[in-house]
């Protein structure tokens, strides 16, 4: 007698444990096996873009804490980058410190969340997880001591930063660079030549490098790829002009890259903190800005920043008034996302969900 | 009245089966006392397991907490103890639904087919000497008989649920099943040779040497199987929380959960159980005529840390390499592990067929050579059987540069 087999749809969130966030996965298996995908999201827009447009200058920094709401700092630079280049405004040389020391604090404990969520994906029982939230949680205190908030920043503001450090932050940064070494090492220790993982995320949905430059992939993800694109050295904002880090790249592109290239970033995130703190110097932090902006009407930038995600990149359009014409948000979250399908068909429903891990998207930034 | 004993009964051995039939016996006819301590054992057995399942889950919910750098509960009674008494309570209020499409009888099964096996087990293990409930002489193949009524019972949660991810749970629940029965019959075979007996209290009075050390890769298969069998880490494909939300048991709620999870967190135990018996040498160790039973919790407590570490580190397997992990691996060691005690048996044994210390040892000496042998050999080959080659692009970012 012959077995008969037919397809199966399943609806893979938007309430699933995996999905990071509200996001929905129309998917066909044919037993385990992925047919189709359709990815569907939408579930968290807020109209970002349009609420912007209501907003003026200064209180839409509050609107791009909202995006990527686990690298809120990342998002205020981008944004204030463009409003600075749309004032023609000049930022002091401690403020660039502060924004570039702040953004990568946030990188790291960003990529922490990334890779704890993608090896809670891979199975294990949330304890690399809990160990990157050990050392984010310190980055959210630092965080806290700068501006009061711990999530939704609003640390930056269009020509510097909101306030200068307080004293006690940097004998605070010092403790927590030291205990960030040992820590970090744990973690790699547990789990990153661990060979469960190797055996379940090597040459598994492998993006070939054509494909993630067609797709206009960014970040680590287009880097695991073999691409070594990184705005910060491209074409360098703030003060990433005076530091020297390198930029991780593999070549595999599979999702042990992706993990692997985020590992190694957030290495050479703290080899810049290391370098603001050497060669922060005292002065202003802020540049002499009005109350209320108005820029030149008909004038137009785009403020571009390597974020953790990619290329995170705000477009403001300006008429004159005290708020944008229209702003619009790259946001990579989204961009990355769109090469789901070619990732995905073909894989196991086990790959599936840690290929969605290793891109380590952000609903709140895909939807806006 | 002084009641006597029958002959052919299965209790007679347990120590404290006879003590109560004798105090019962007293007050009440011969037959009414034969009863109510079969109930007095039966309700002993059933709180036994329910009671240390519930003292588990909270022993491993703080460990957890430990290898998380978190406290775990903490909250209620001292140290936490009453935490399971809480989880009970809030599980037992809460609203026991019943999906509208699911089969409402084989739904409602489940968490006793579940359940049972795990508490039927803990029958015939020895807790000291004389202890065991049943002293069966067949324990062995009762033991694995009981145990496979777990795969019908994962099959039957996700049939009945009528959920697309239930029944991606039951239908790996029962692959892995299936499959990992094999490679632990065959490991068991090795030290029903050595014992001679399939009795588990037979199989105890045999270790002078624990059979961990005369029948190493049978002990790594057997602790390998058992914990696919047990849906733990890094084996815990049915019910995959980050992938299939909670497998096979997606669509439970309130006391049919509570069941399922005394049985999840029970089975650890009885399987810890079973293995102290049959390679740690059961409760036996200095002062074991009166402390046999601290043996045999320290033994049990040992293992159920390790089970405990092991699912805080290790990710998950995927279906396919685990089910050739199974057969690739587990079977083919088991099967050579099976021929070398037989052969060693056959060469060693004396006259009257038994095994004399000496030459437990020297059988050690041998199975510690076959077993790393083995382990190396087809640890490169199932390596490379498993890994898939990796794929290197071209650098074409050099020739976009360009443009």
């Amino acid at each position: 007698m012959p077995i008969h087999t037919e397809p199966m749809t399943v609806n893979i969130g938007p309430q699933h444990p995996s999905t990071h966030g509200v996001f929905r996965l129309r998917v066909t298996f044919d037993g385990e096996e992925i047919l189709e995908v359709e990815p569907i999201f939408g579930y968290l827009h807020r109209g970002t873009e349009k609420l912007a447009e209501e907003r003026n200058y200064t209180q839409i920094v509050t609107l791009t804490d909202r995006l990527d709401y686990v690298s809120s700092m990342i998002n205020n630079q981008a944004y204030c980058l463009a409003v600075e280049e749309l004032l023609g405004v000049e930022v002091p040389q401690r403020a660039k410190y502060l924004r570039t020391l702040t953004a990568e604090l946030q990188r790291v404990a960003s990529h922490l969340m990334g890779i704890g969520f993608f090896l809670q994906d891979l199975g294990t029982l949330g304890t690399p997880l809990m160990y990157g939230f050990r050392s984010r949680e310190k980055i959210l205190d630092l965080f806290e001591m700068l501006c009061g908030a711990r999530i939704t920043l609003s640390y930056m503001r269009p020509g510097g930063v909101f306030f200068d450090a307080p004293d006690d932050f940097w004998p605070a940064l010092d403790q927590f660079l030291e205990d960030f070494d040992i820590e970090f090492e744990e973690l790699e220790r547990l789990i990153l030549e661990n060979e469960i993982v190797m055996v379940r995320t090597r040459g598994v949905s492998v993006l070939p490098l054509d494909l993630a430059i067609n797709a206009s992939v960014s970040g680590p993800t287009l880097r695991a790829s073999g691409s070594d694109w990184d705005w910060r050295k491209k074409a360098p904002y703030d003060a990433y002009d005076r530091m020297d880090f390198e930029v991780p790249t593999a070549t595999g592109g599979d999702n042990y890259d992706r993990f692997w290239v985020r590992m190694q970033e957030i290495r050479q995130s703290i080899r810049i903190v290391r370098q603001c703190v050497e060669q922060i110097e005292p002065g202003a932090t802020r540049a002499e800005v009005p109350l209320i902006l108005r820029p030149k009407p008909g004038t137009e930038s785009y403020g571009r920043v390597e974020a953790s995600k990619g290329e995170l990149a705000f477009y403001v359009v300006s008429d004159g008034g005290i708020s944008p014409y229209r702003m619009k948000v790259r946001s990579p979250s989204l961009i990355n996302l769109t090469v789901t399908e070619h990732l995905l068909v073909g894989w196991k429903l086990s790959d599936m969900i840690v290929t969605l891990g290793s891109l380590d998207i952000n609903m709140g930034e895909v939807d806006r | 009245m002084n009641c006597v004993l029958g002959s052919d009964n299965i209790l007679n051995d347990t120590v404290l089966y006879r003590v109560i039939y004798e105090a019962v016996g007293n007050v009440l006819p011969c037959g009414l006392s034969y009863v109510v301590a079969g109930l007095a054992m039966m309700m002993i057995l059933v709180n036994g397991v329910l009671v240390g399942a519930g003292l588990f889950s909270w022993v491993e919910r703080r460990l957890i907490g430990r290898f998380h750098n978190r406290i775990g509960p903490n909250r209620w009674g001292p140290f936490g103890l009453l935490q399971p008494m809480a989880d009970l309570v809030k599980l037992l209020t809460k609203e026991d639904l019943t999906p509208k499409s699911a089969d409402r009888l084989l739904f409602a099964i489940v968490p006793v087919a579940m359940l049972a096996p795990v508490i039927l087990t803990m029958a015939v293990v020895p807790f000291a000497k004389d202890t065991a409930l049943a002293n069966l002489n067949v324990g062995v193949l009762y033991i694995l008989a009981v145990t496979s009524i777990t795969s019908v019972a994962i099959f039957m949660a996700g049939w009945a649920s009528d959920n697309r991810y239930a029944m991606f749970g039951a239908s790996r629940g029962v692959a892995v099943l299936i499959s990992y029965e094999v490679p632990v019959v065959m490991s068991l075979l090795g030290v029903v040779l050595l014992a001679g007996s399939m009795s588990l209290d037979d199989v105890v009075s045999a270790q002078n040497v624990p059979f961990l050390l005369v029948q190493p890769m049978a002990f790594f298969v057997f602790l390998a199987g058992i914990s696919a069998e047990l849906n733990r880490t890094p084996f815990d494909l049915a019910e995959a929380e980050s992938e299939l939300i909670a497998g096979f048991h997606t669509e439970y709620s309130g006391v049919k959960f509570a069941l399922i999870q005394a049985a999840e967190f029970g089975a650890v135990l009885t399987s810890s159980a079973v293995i102290v018996t049959l390679f740690l040498s059961g409760w036996s160790g200095p002062f074991s005529e009166y402390f046999g039973w601290a043996w045999f919790l320290l033994k049990i407590g040992v293992l159920a840390f390790m089970f405990s570490w092991v699912r805080a580190t290790l990710p998950r397997l995927r279906i396919d390499q685990l089910l050739a992990f199974a057969w690739k691996f587990l079977l083919p060691l088991s099967i050579i592990n099976l021929f070398a005690t037989a052969l060693e048996v056959y060469f060693l044994r004396d006259d009257a067929g038994t095994l004399a210390t000496s030459d437990l040892w020297v059988m050690a000496g041998i199975n510690f050579g076959v077993a790393f042998a083995c382990l190396i050999i087809f640890g490169t080959l199932i390596k490379e059987k498993v890994r898939p080659a990796r794929l290197i692009t071209g650098d074409t970012l050099s020739a976009v540069e360009a443009d």
